[in-house]
């Protein structure tokens, strides 16, 4: 299962390396929403609890372009047909997915967080860093998660790009608690990682429950 | 199959439901704080309650599908799904009264249950276009099943974060769902849950009489056309 | 909060009890429309049949 799931993983990435379909464009829709809020919120610079839900809900809708095209490639070229036929186990498919997703938005975080950094918070990023990329690691399992299994599922649906969204957006909501009060205490002039690891907990549980639930669920997904 | 039990618990969904209201208003004493507006905590919790219940029944009813292939399980899950956002709406317009009479406002986000509820509400929502998009019948009581699955283990989870978030941004000054209730005012609200419980089972079964009365005609009108194409 | 005096707050909760008795009926009501159609059809099924 595993080398079957590495071989699909090395596939996607190896698309996405030469087509640049998803990366860049969620990467620039980052750095593009960074530009509306600071318009919106006719703020020059955020920190704390502003700078955490500005951060976390961007790049929640970033995930979802992310999840749209996360079957894309198949869906063009008919290959998940193909992929259907060949004795493949379906939670192969589903962990590559994931994978790839959770690559795809490491990615976009490596320039986007520190984009972040640059226009838009306050106080210096560099001081809280290894508790906030633990943040990111778990949240991003999480999103992946839950982004494969939304994928999957309205995969085989008419009105796909408004599924996603309206699917994925809700189920984040305890990513996105989590996240943005991990993150808070984390982006103020004061730092100081208070209740980390309660939520650390917290997105760890969820990553838990939805790595379990998805595993044994996605068999019954793209089944034919 | 439906009649003989149906009978009884429909009568004793109203007994409960007659005898709930009369502790309401004639039983359950005045709240200190709250006054009048309290009351309305028997109705508003109760269908909360029962409607997450029902979310979380709807899964497991889901997962009795995958297994056995059966599709009278993904119609029951269907069922539960339907009647639970149905009392969801119920929920978010009395909560909103609630919050109108208590605060003055229509809405309040230090509640976690009704909050938590929103989200939930809005996931659920998106289970008639997702399944009503998928046309073969097969896939689409199984993926409505993995749907209900992966909700119904969202609901808890998502109850837990917004709880554990409110404790931060709101901490609780006036806690009226549970913890410490004097003596009368929780038996009228286990005497309310009950009721609702109640209620739903019946509407569950009622419903899905219709949709098996319905099925079985949609089945005999079949044969009847096959029938007069062979004799014709 | 102050207590609303009864006459104010008797409208809030009067309001929140018939949101909920509404949603029972009608729902009450769909349900019996539709198996006041299947009986319909079931007995025109059997009239086109004798």
């Amino acid at each position: 299962m595993i080398a079957a799931a590495g071989a699909i993983l090395r596939k996607d990435l190896r698309l996405e390396l030469r087509t640049k379909e998803s990366v860049p464009a969620m990467t620039l829709f980052t750095l593009t929403v960074y530009v509306l809020f600071h318009f919106g919120l006719d703020r020059d610079s955020l920190d704390g609890e502003l700078a955490a839900g500005v951060l976390w809900v961007t790049l929640l809708l970033a995930a979802v372009i992310g999840v749209s095209r996360l079957f894309a490639a198949e869906r063009e070229q008919g290959g998940i047909d193909g992929l259907l036929l060949a004795p493949v186990d379906r939670t192969a498919l589903f962990v590559a997915k994931a994978a790839a997703l959770f690559l795809f938005l490491a990615a976009v975080e490596v320039v986007a967080v520190p984009a972040f950094g640059l226009l838009l918070l306050g106080p210096e990023l560099g001081g809280a860093l290894p508790e906030l990329i633990a943040v990111l690691a778990l949240a991003d399992l999480g999103i992946a998660t839950v982004g494969a299994l939304v994928a999957a599922l309205a995969a085989e649906t008419n009105a796909r790009e408004l599924i996603v969204p309206l699917l994925l957006l809700p189920l984040m909501v305890p990513v996105l608690i989590a996240s943005a009060q991990a993150t808070e205490p984390l982006l103020r002039q004061d730092q100081g990682p208070e209740d980390l690891a309660r939520w650390l907990g917290v997105l760890t549980l969820y990553d838990v429950v939805f790595v379990l639930l998805s595993v044994a669920v996605f068999d019954y997904l793209l089944e034919d | 199959m439906y009649s003989k039990g149906f009978r009884s618990l429909a009568l004793a969904t109203v007994v409960t439901l007659a005898t709930a209201l009369t502790l309401v208003f004639f039983y359950a004493p005045l709240d200190a704080d709250q006054g009048f507006i309290q009351k309305i905590f028997y109705v508003h919790v109760p269908m909360a309650i029962v409607a997450l219940g029902g979310f979380v029944a709807g899964g497991v009813m889901a997962i009795r599908h995958l297994r056995s292939g059966d599709p009278s399980w993904d119609v029951r899950s269907y069922v539960a799904i339907h009647l639970s956002i149905i009392l969801g709406v119920g929920v978010l317009a009395t909560g909103a009264i609630w919050a109108k009479a208590s605060w003055g406002h229509w809405w309040v986000w230090d509640e976690p249950v009704l909050v938590s509820f929103l989200v939930v509400f809005l996931l659920y929502c998106v289970y008639y276009p997702l399944r009503f998009s998928i046309e073969d019948p097969g896939r689409q009581a199984r993926y409505s099943s993995v749907f209900a699955i992966a909700a119904g283990a969202f609901v808890p989870l998502n109850f837990i974060a917004v709880r554990l978030a409110e404790a931060y941004t709101h901490p609780r000054v006036l806690s009226q769902t549970g913890g410490s209730l004097p003596g009368e005012m929780r038996l009228t609200f286990l005497v309310s849950l009950l009721a609702m419980t109640l209620l739903f089972v019946t509407l569950w079964k009622l419903e899905l009489t219709a949709k098996h009365a319905a099925m079985q005609l949609r089945r005999l009108k079949r044969r009847l056309a096959e029938r007069e194409v062979v004799t014709t | 909060m102050p207590a609303l005096p009864l006459d104010e707050a008797g409208k809030y909760v009067a309001g929140a009890y018939v949101v909920f008795l509404t949603l029972i009926v009608v729902y009450v009501a769909i349900i019996g429309a539709k198996i006041a159609r299947i009986d319909r059809e079931l007995t025109e099924l059997v009239e086109d049949d004798e």
